[in-house]
């Protein structure tokens, strides 16, 4: 028998509950359901049938993008929170006024169209674009880099640059929750600034780096818009292959397995970072 | 020795700050340079000042259809999503139920999981459905990615509230909807404003959802997709983005601006954060 209070509460919560359940959980069950169903040019066989993972695993070119897709988003995260955490140490630790308007100068960036955003870093990356005319005008340059553009190295830094407020927060939080005696207690006990940063701050700052490094390397394994306008053929990723099976060549069904065996390898990978998170941080009694 | 080697590393750190800032803005700097550029191709160095690429955007009739369809959708979106949202967010601070963290993380995974995946998978129960691909559709997807971030923004401002006030109310002969309206209500008002304006700006700039999910009628980041594509469009396309910028600052301050006022009233101090993470 529940409780007045409880029914209350579970009253409350489920008009959004029963929202997630029909355009979440639903959905998700149905995509589920989808891979391991066939596509028949226009018909779908409803047949049980694990083909399209056998066709995702198996061939090439899925396993090839599955792999870069991979390999690009650790890329960008690891690049990503490296360049967020010595901003975040710098707010919390060095910044003493108006710590709030550096956060918000941080996020206006985030807010402007994410499409424009990308492609602006097409306008600097460019042949003719800001930094090959900056370079050959100062004369370090005869002739315009051609590398800065449609490769992997854009789709990282233009991914860096669009994650960067998720990954300075979560940090800038953990940091900010440090105990500054802790500090002063391992100063007073011999630790350099070194081995204290390492000892105490890093342990201690380790829930928010985990945090934005899940908050990183999970969308970022579903995009598929910066591959596409600044990564050129070799930067695309998975992604773009499951927009495609859905979208020209008409074969949702390949596309869901694809999307569901990315989803799992996202998970796992998840699974471990949090881990290694939890064995590496610091507890404090 | 000590000392001196603080005072050397703040520095460097503050230079870095500097540098990371200039990376931050570097493209966004760019929008408006291009709007009044009086070139035709997005390429430096500057030629000249113009307001052309402005005029082009009051005589395309096709861009002010997705202006209206955006606006359409991010309104519905903003009022759902905050509905929904103020729903868990004050069962989430005042209550305690069975299942509560199961059910808060799950109305909260669209947060972590990538846009594309969510977009999959509403289109594919969509087709299941038989449903004709509309506005409407577009709404639904983003109230579901909506909902989690107007948790998080309301969830401060019900925490907030102090729950010896709405017993005084009781106390005083109120009913429950009377003291929701007359002193919950109040309390909480500017985390709504805010919450709804957070949410609509999301949702004007959300773009695989969107792309996913849209039928003939567009969005307005849907149809800048369009665009990208003929090089002649540009310059009226970074014209439109500075008009885009220009309005989500302007909203993100007023939102900024009510959040604060939410923590005065209540008396505690606005989180820098704004209570995200």
């Amino acid at each position: 028998m529940l409780t007045g209070e409880r029914r209350q509460g579970l009253a409350l919560i489920s008009p959004t509950l029963l929202y997630s359940l029909l355009m979440l959980a639903a959905p998700l069950v149905m995509v589920l359901t989808f891979s391991f169903w066939t596509q028949n040019y226009l018909d779908l066989d409803t047949t049980l049938t694990l083909d399209n993972y056998r066709e995702a695993w198996t061939k090439p070119i899925y396993r090839a993008l599955l792999l870069r897709s991979l390999n690009i988003s650790l890329i960008v995260t690891a690049v990503t929170v490296g360049l967020a955490f010595p901003i975040a140490y710098y707010l919390s630790f060095h910044v003493k006024q108006r710590k709030a308007l550096w956060l918000f100068l941080i996020t206006v960036p985030f807010w402007t169209s994410y499409l424009l955003r990308v492609f602006l870093w097409k306008v600097i990356l460019g042949y003719n674009g800001v930094l090959n005319t900056a370079f050959t005008g100062l004369g370090i340059i005869d002739e315009p880099l051609t590398f800065l553009l449609y490769n992997a190295n854009a789709v990282v830094l233009t991914l860096a640059h669009a994650w960067a407020p998720f990954a300075i927060l979560p940090i800038f939080v953990a940091l900010e929750k440090i105990d500054r005696s802790l500090l002063e207690a391992a100063e007073d006990l011999g630790d350099g600034p070194v081995r204290r940063f390492f000892r105490i701050t890093l342990p201690l700052a380790m829930p928010g780096v985990v945090a934005s490094t899940l908050i990183v390397l999970i969308p970022t394994i579903g995009d598929f818009i910066t591959p596409k306008l600044v990564g050129g053929t070799d930067g695309l990723m998975i992604a773009n292959m499951i927009q495609i099976q859905f979208g020209k060549a008409n074969n949702a069904p390949l596309g869901a397995a694809l999307a569901i065996t990315s989803m799992l390898i996202v998970a796992s990978i998840s699974a471990v970072i949090f881990l290694l998170g939890k064995r590496f941080g610091g507890k404090v009694q | 020795m000590k000392s001196a080697l603080k005072g050397l590393s703040a520095k460097w750190l503050a230079l870095y700050a500097v540098a990371y800032m200039v990376f931050l803005y570097a493209p966004v700097i760019l929008l408006p340079m291009f709007a009044f550029n009086d070139a035709t191709i997005i390429s430096f160095p500057l030629t000249g000042f113009t307001t052309q690429w402005f005029d082009v955007l009051w005589q395309t009739e096709s861009l002010h259809g997705a202006v209206r369809n955006s606006l359409v959708v991010g309104l519905s979106s903003a009022v759902l999503s905050t509905i929904l949202g103020a729903c868990a967010a004050r069962a989430a601070a005042r209550y305690r139920f069975p299942a509560k963290r199961g059910i808060m993380s799950f109305i909260m995974l669209p947060l972590v999981l990538p846009e594309i995946i969510v977009a999959v998978a509403l289109l594919v129960l969509l087709m299941q459905l038989g449903m004709p691909l509309s506005l409407a559709t577009v709404v639904l997807g983003h109230v579901l990615i909506c909902t989690p971030f107007s948790i998080v923004i309301l969830n401060s401002a019900f925490q907030g509230l102090d729950q010896s006030l709405e017993e005084a109310s009781y106390d005083l002969g109120e009913s429950r909807w009377g003291t929701f309206r007359r002193v919950v209500l109040p309390l909480v008002m500017p985390g709504v404003v805010s919450s709804l304006l957070i949410t609509f700006t999301i949702s004007l700039d959300e773009f695989i959802i969107a792309f996913f999910l849209t039928g003939t009628e567009v969005t307005l980041p849907v149809y800048i997709w369009s665009q990208l594509r003929f090089p002649g469009k540009l310059p009226s396309v970074m014209a439109l983005g500075t008009i885009l910028l220009a309005l989500s600052v302007l909203l993100l301050i007023l939102a900024e601006w009510f959040r604060r006022r939410a923590a005065r009233k209540q008396g505690i101090e606005a989180s820098a954060t704004g209570g995200f993470a």
